[in-house]
């Protein structure tokens, strides 16, 4: 069960706005992802059984579209972006270079949970290629430095987090 | 509201922009907003007031226009002087200059006129130059009058019998032409019908439906309304990227608009006509796209195909008729039905009439957001729009049409872009993607790129897609590690094939194409591979030669 605070307030307002409605698990998978920052299995089954759904219906969708997070990320977050114009671009350089880094792997956290590495497919700020995410900021038209170099800075507590 | 109304909101906006000597305005699109944009704005706000010229010049926040490799982009009318890589720190000197002393800041100025002079702006016509958070700005452009035009003087069957005329093809990819399908919806008997919006431009390297929706929402709508009134539909839904916030807030707001001004709704304009409409969010899957794809989707569930028949046309969502456009084809509605059927089919070629939005990028000089009549040539986009290859290099391939489009080697520079001349030569017009590769990218390694992404995005419904798929990358991973044989030249051939015929949706059907295409075209560098285990490119058989050194 979920903690009742303003966070299920507002996650129930919403499946009640969607009439408890098959068709709007999307939505509230959104909504739930926004509020809570991931979707794990006690979330999962809580939005199962506020529509009705089978659990495994619902955590069958959660696994299904790549925007779900189904485990908490780490206290800061790079994302790189592997669409087309950036690989073309030698973002996987980069990406390599952050690996060996930070000795963490795509997909994962490191060990103490302070970074985590991901990958998006196209932010769409392709004229500007390679792209990589460092926190919410977007770095444009990046390269191994600058992106170590900021990854580095927001370790030591010197980023912007929001 | 009616007609008379509308009018009146056009003269009295118009009347409140021409009292404006300048109009500067800033590109806040998603291209430009992650590099200043915002701040460049508030900049010009500023300005403008320190310099006491706030009552003749309007500051306007506005979408794209396009050269998103110098943002943020600012454009100052009359006259359309296009800054670029605008700073705030720049903003007092540009509005000292060019709006006090009337004299453009030369030096700032983006002088690239092949840029522009190409193409042939029809679904972009507003894009910079309206706000796209008011609806006044959409109207004052002659926007919302074709569906006043389809209401007040067209039947619903004339309008389908112009959107036949135009020779309008949908502009998702496949190329149906969009009159028929309408006639189709139109002619099924089950109510209610739905009309989707498909605004889920899953392909990497991809954003003019993005651009589009955050430049010129309206127009999208408007192109609903009038689809709605021709097929018969009462609730259509817009199915969009969650990774597109900036363009979620922007439709939302301007659904809110229309639906204040009861151009959606119960009672549409006064005439009895109901259709309203709502946003769904995709969640990150290439899958949705496809169109029974799309409508599993819209029913909250995993986006997997089904086979056709039945067509969405007769049983879509909630097993109704359906209507699935995609934005860019809903967006040149609006223009066919105020200038007639007939003018839209001159534009482009006989057979493939009208303009398409492109995203440019990869190496090359001009990246960027193009609209261009079709039948134009590879050549013209990549080396007069484009500007040619960064720092001179060598071009290699053209890849068109997104992840599983074609790659096409420079003997086919001369191509016109079209759905059956593209087809023809193994790519496909997908969502409008044009990525320019140059030698310093390997075809074999590109061509594993985007089977590593076909591979993760199968659905895994349909058995040739699934496991082809996988075997295809399994051979790739041999070929560029250097235990590549000479039969698998042969091995990948026949796989894509099989992939190709056997799929069951258009992903699988077309995902084999960047695998056949480089076979076609680049063999040779496939034959490097297995033979001198060499990578012209020095991309591949990175590990071995580390693993060398380290020996």
């Amino acid at each position: 069960m979920l903690k009742d605070d303003n966070r299920k307030i507002m996650l129930d307002k919403v499946i009640k706005e969607h009439h408890f409605e098959e068709s709007s698990l999307l939505e509230i998978l959104h909504k739930a992802q926004e509020t809570y920052g991931f979707l794990d299995k006690n979330m999962l089954n809580y939005i199962a059984q506020a529509l009705s759904l089978p659990p495994s219906h619902v955590t069958g969708v959660a696994t299904f579209y790549s925007f779900f997070k189904l485990k908490a990320p780490g206290e800061h977050v790079v994302t790189g972006c592997l669409g087309t114009a950036c690989y073309v671009k030698k973002v996987e350089d980069i990406m390599t270079a952050i690996e060996h880094e930070f000795n963490l792997k795509r997909g994962s956290s490191t060990s103490d949970g302070k970074l985590s590495l991901f990958i998006t497919r196209c932010i769409g700020a392709c004229a500007m290629a390679p792209n990589i995410i460092v926190d919410d900021e977007v770095i444009g038209k990046a390269n191994k430095e600058i992106v170590l170099e900021r990854v580095r800075l927001a370790l030591e507590g010197g980023g912007r987090r929001s | 509201m009616k007609l008379a109304d509308l009018q009146k909101i056009a003269e009295h906006e118009l009347d409140f922009q021409r009292a404006y000597r300048y109009r500067i305005n800033v590109c806040c699109s998603s291209g430009c907003v992650p590099f200043g944009a915002l701040k460049v704005l508030k900049a010009f706000e500023d300005a403008v007031k320190e310099f006491g010229v706030e009552k003749e010049c309007k500051v306007a926040r506005t979408g794209c226009v396009g050269t998103c490799s110098v943002g943020p982009a600012v454009v100052i009318e009359p006259g359309d002087y296009l800054y670029q890589s605008v700073t705030p720190e720049k903003v007092r000197e540009i509005v000292r200059d060019h709006i006090v002393l009337g004299l453009p800041v030369k030096g700032m100025l983006y002088c690239n006129e092949a840029f522009f002079k190409k193409q042939h702006r029809l679904v972009l016509r507003n894009a910079g130059k309206i706000d796209p958070s008011r609806i006044e700005d959409y109207i004052s452009m002659g926007g919302y009058s074709a569906i006043v035009k389809c209401l007040a003087t067209m039947t619903p069957q004339g309008v389908i019998y112009e959107v036949t005329r135009s020779g309008l093809r949908g502009r998702g990819g496949a190329g149906f032409p969009t009159g028929q399908k309408w006639g189709l919806v139109a002619r099924s008997h089950s109510t209610p019908k739905y009309i989707v919006a498909n605004l889920d431009e899953g392909d990497p390297g991809v954003f003019a439906n993005r651009t589009l929706a955050e430049a010129d929402p309206h127009a999208i709508i408007e192109g609903m309304l009038i689809a709605a009134y021709a097929v018969g539909a009462e609730k259509g839904y817009i199915y969009i990227r969650a990774e597109y916030p900036l363009a979620i807030q922007t439709l939302q707001k301007a659904i809110a608009q229309a639906r204040g001004m009861s151009l959606l709704g119960d009672n549409v304009l006064e005439t009895g006509f109901k259709f309203d409409l709502e946003l769904r969010f995709g969640a990150g899957a290439f899958v949705a796209g496809e169109e029974t794809a799309i409508l599993a989707s819209v029913e909250g569930r995993r986006a997997m195909p089904r086979p056709r028949p039945p067509y969405p046309a007769n049983s879509g969502l909630w097993g109704k008729p359906t209507l699935i456009q995609n934005v860019e084809t809903l967006a040149n509605i609006p223009l066919i039905i105020q200038n007639g059927g007939e003018w839209f089919s001159k534009i482009g070629t006989p057979r493939c009439s009208g303009t398409k939005c492109f995203s440019l990028t990869g190496q090359i000089n001009n990246p960027g957001l193009i609209e261009v009549p079709m039948g134009i040539t590879l050549r013209e986009v990549v080396f007069e729009i484009g500007g040619g290859i960064q720092d001179d290099r060598a071009f290699k391939a053209v890849l068109v049409g997104g992840p599983s489009g074609g790659c096409l080697p420079e003997t086919l520079l001369d191509l016109p872009i079209d759905y059956d001349s593209l087809t023809k030569a193994g790519a496909i017009m997908g969502s409008g993607g044009i990525v320019v590769i140059d030698d310093q990218s390997c075809m074999v390694d590109t061509a594993k790129f985007f089977t590593d992404f076909c591979v993760e995005e199968s659905c895994g419904k349909c058995v040739p897609c699934r496991a082809g798929l996988v075997k295809v990358k399994e051979i790739f991973e041999g070929i560029t590690s250097g235990t590549g044989k000479p039969e698998d030249i042969a091995a990948l051939d026949k796989s894509g094939n099989y992939i190709k015929e056997a799929s069951l949706c258009g992903l699988g059907q077309t995902a084999p194409n960047p695998v056949l295409t480089t076979l076609r075209y680049f063999r040779d560098e496939y034959m490097e591979h297995i033979n001198d285990k060499k990578c012209r490119a020095g991309v591949c058989f990175r590990n071995m030669v580390n693993e060398e050194a380290e020996k």
